[in-house]
């Protein structure tokens, strides 16, 4: 074989190996910028969290019932992400531009300022005046999405929650015990049942939040509602002696076993399965709940025997019971880009009968006027909605004003905590260090 | 052919595409990565320059500092009891089990092909004690011990960790040290049991030695697997309770795709690197030293 090679096919050779070298290099160049441009959506894409189903169905239900020709003009179609991901998928898809046409918001407000800040977030306020159907909201729900968003409304309110704690009225009654009205009411009952062998309260300590929830009640309840904004603008910290005392109350009740074994590996359907299945007296959670309290497949002591009582009182604290930790739940965002005239018949057929969609199929209260007669599915939701009515005063939760990383941080820390492997002020600092490095 | 490798538009050409392709998809990347961790922001906001302010507070986290210490000190734990325990198994099928040992290598071999997150839910559901008690706690509350929450603290949350990476990889390195051992040749052995080396005696001098090089590239095998280990711990603790599980790779996952930081992501990562390439050079220099010596 001859080693040297023609001329002109070793030129041909170079240039190739050259062009191929800059066409390689074209591509690795165009792939990070990505393409800006405002695309017409073929589908209504809703990115949703697992956990929530309600929102998924009543969707679906809309879209063949009232909502059909906007369903046909932009067919729904859902996809789901578990809810611990949720904030990975959505900072990715926003990096590439590719946000759905409407998706769960992060679960930290922080992460939705964020992306309106970037203008990935549509400003609802103008479109649906636009629409015509910024009446058909609730001002309650409008208030609090703008205390969380930052004055802006950039969720829909598809679900509108007050937060307590459910109690189980037969085990109440079995064991001769009055619906708590102070912390001290509260404590002593758990005792009393715990000494009967009853789990007192049910939570999830993989979620972290239904723990963390405590500790911010118990400061709303003693320092009064503006105990967490003082924490925001940096006028209060969490290692203050009077913060730890929340977080020490808290994980008082978990060294003394309030919350049953292993908390920390208790899942949300688990914690709700529990109670729903009267292996528990007590469990705090939001009026999403009474989906689950509602359906006869899921509760086993029956709807009627579920009772709601709000967060107690704190003797000599400056809140008071009145005052309800509220929340539009995982607030349901639209994306900017892909806001056009058939999203708009979507969002205008979904804040007109929504609410009364989401009462009558899944006993849960939104943040949209219900427009139609439905009767309550039980006594309990009664109450509930009857609660959200006369409610004075709406305060946030512990992780509301926090950034992503403070929220995770809290809430990975929050079993910890209870199990009694991390003391209350080594958690306060923990979160406290989290929130300083933003 | 000395002429075509001495002249240099040859061994350009020769060598050309394989660099190039090289460069675009391995050292491109890194030194893109290696820029990220000057800069400060996410794809949201667009990144900004920050100078060395991400690796001055690499100094100052103390979560780098619990991570960095749960990675070494994962590393050789597992290290030493996947090799102590693969070993022990290479000596249980040469000299006991000889010819019928083709059976239990495959029993044992099993773990090895098993999806990583299939057995973190299998070690899960083992040692859970709520909602359900796990066999583990049974086992327990069968002899009289209460159950233990085995996830709730970081202690227990490491040992059960490191028992499955143990039971999960011993059959790999196992079979890896089998060959070795089956490499010793027999008239080797026999002299030495001529010579009176029975038992202990006969692996400490004559089988150890005689598989040394195999036991190295097993360590050096084991410590890069671990120091990047991910998935599992995933799997079976997600970092938890809090990060009393946390190794770096995590750490360095979490602050870029959970904080969306990522800049710092990228500073740990440039940590781990070096990390990786010092662990490597100990061991290639410890491992040449002995192997001159054996």
């Amino acid at each position: 074989m001859s080693l040297r090679m023609p001329r002109s096919r070793r030129t041909r050779l170079s240039l190739f190996t050259a062009g191929t070298a800059s066409l390689a290099l074209l591509a690795t160049a165009c792939g990070g910028s990505g393409g800006g441009s405002s695309a017409a959506p073929d589908n209504f894409n809703y990115l949703s969290v697992t956990e929530n189903t309600t929102v998924k169905t009543a969707l679906t239900t809309l879209s063949k019932g009232v909502c059909k020709p906007a369903n046909d003009a932009l067919p729904l179609k859902v996809e789901t992400v578990p809810q611990a991901s949720l904030d990975q998928k959505l900072q990715l898809l926003a990096g590439q531009n590719a946000l759905p046409v409407q998706f769960a918001a992060g679960n930290a407000p922080a992460l939705t300022q964020q992306l309106a800040k970037s203008g990935k977030v549509a400003d609802l306020e103008p479109k649906l005046k636009e629409l015509g159907v910024l009446d058909q909201l609730e001002p309650a729900a409008v208030s609090t999405i703008k205390a969380l968003y930052g004055g802006k409304l950039e969720v829909l309110p598809y679900e509108y929650n007050i937060e307590g704690i459910f109690y189980n009225k037969k085990i109440f009654a079995d064991n001769g015990l009055a619906v708590p009205g102070t912390w001290d009411e509260l404590v002593s009952a758990a005792a009393k049942l715990e000494a009967k062998d009853v789990q007192p309260f049910s939570a999830s300590g993989q979620q972290g939040w239904p723990l963390t929830r405590l500790i911010s009640d118990y400061l709303f309840r003693s320092l009064g509602p503006d105990a967490l904004r003082k924490v925001a603008d940096g006028q209060a910290k969490l290692t203050d002696p009077e913060y730890v005392k929340a977080a020490d109350e808290v994980a008082a009740l978990g060294k003394k076993g309030y919350f049953g074994k292993g908390v920390g590996s208790i899942d949300y359907d688990t914690a709700m399965n529990q109670f729903l299945s009267g292996k528990a007296a007590m469990f705090y959670m939001g009026s999403w709940a009474l989906a689950n309290i509602s359906d006869a497949a899921q509760n086993k002591v029956g709807a009627e025997n579920v009772g709601f009582m709000p967060f107690p009182a704190v003797a000599g604290g400056k809140g008071s019971v009145d005052q309800y930790p509220s929340n539009v739940g995982l607030g349901i965002t639209l994306a900017a880009k892909s806001f056009d005239k058939k999203t708009g018949a979507w969002v205008s057929c979904i804040t007109e009968n929504y609410g009364a969609t989401a009462l009558k199929d899944h006993g849960t209260i939104t943040g949209f006027k219900v427009n139609t007669e439905v009767k309550d599915a039980n006594a309990v939701t009664t109450q509930v909605r009857d609660t959200v009515s006369s409610s004075r005063q709406n305060v946030l939760w512990f992780e509301a004003l926090f950034s992503t990383k403070a929220t995770t941080i809290s809430q990975t820390n929050a079993a910890s905590l209870v199990s009694g492997s991390m003391s209350p002020q080594q958690f306060m600092q923990t979160v406290q260090d989290a929130l300083a490095a933003q | 052919m000395h002429r075509v490798l001495g002249d240099r538009r040859a061994i350009a050409l020769l060598l050309g595409p394989a660099l190039l392709v090289y460069s675009l998809i391995m050292l491109v990347p890194m030194v893109w990565s290696l820029g990220y961790s000057f800069t400060k922001g996410n794809t949201i906001d667009g990144f900004t320059g920050n100078g060395v302010a991400n690796f001055s507070r690499l100094f100052d986290d103390p979560a780098v500092r619990d991570a960095l210490w749960f990675t070494l000190k994962y590393a050789v734990v597992v290290t030493a009891g996947q090799v102590v325990a693969g070993y022990l198994l290479a000596l249980l099928y040469v000299f006991f089990l000889r010819r019928a040992s083709a059976l239990i290598r495959t029993l044992v071999f099993f773990p090895v092909v098993l999806p990583t997150v299939a057995v973190g839910l299998l070690f899960q559901k083992f040692f859970q004690v709520a909602p359900q008690t796990g066999p583990v706690n049974s086992l327990l509350n069968a002899v009289g011990i209460d159950s233990i929450d085995f996830f709730g603290s970081s202690g227990s949350a490491f040992w059960v960790l490191v028992a499955m990476d143990i039971w999960r990889s011993m059959g790999f390195y196992a079979v890896l040290l089998f060959a070795g051992l089956v490499d010793i040749p027999d008239e080797v052995l026999e002299s030495a049991r001529l010579d009176g080396a029975t038992g202990l005696r006969l692996v400490r001098h004559i089988v150890l030695p005689l598989s040394l090089p195999v036991l190295m590239s097993s360590l050096i095998f084991s410590i890069n697997g671990t120091l990047k280990a991910f998935d599992s711990i995933v799997a079976l603790t997600n970092g938890g309770p809090g990060n009393g599980t946390t190794p770096l790779t995590l750490y360095m996952f979490q602050t870029s795709f959970t904080y969306s930081d990522y800049g710092y992501g990228s500073t740990i990562a440039l940590l781990l690197t070096v990390v990786s390439l010092l662990v490597s050079l100990v061991v290639y220099r410890v491992s040449r030293r002995d192997l001159t010596e054996g």
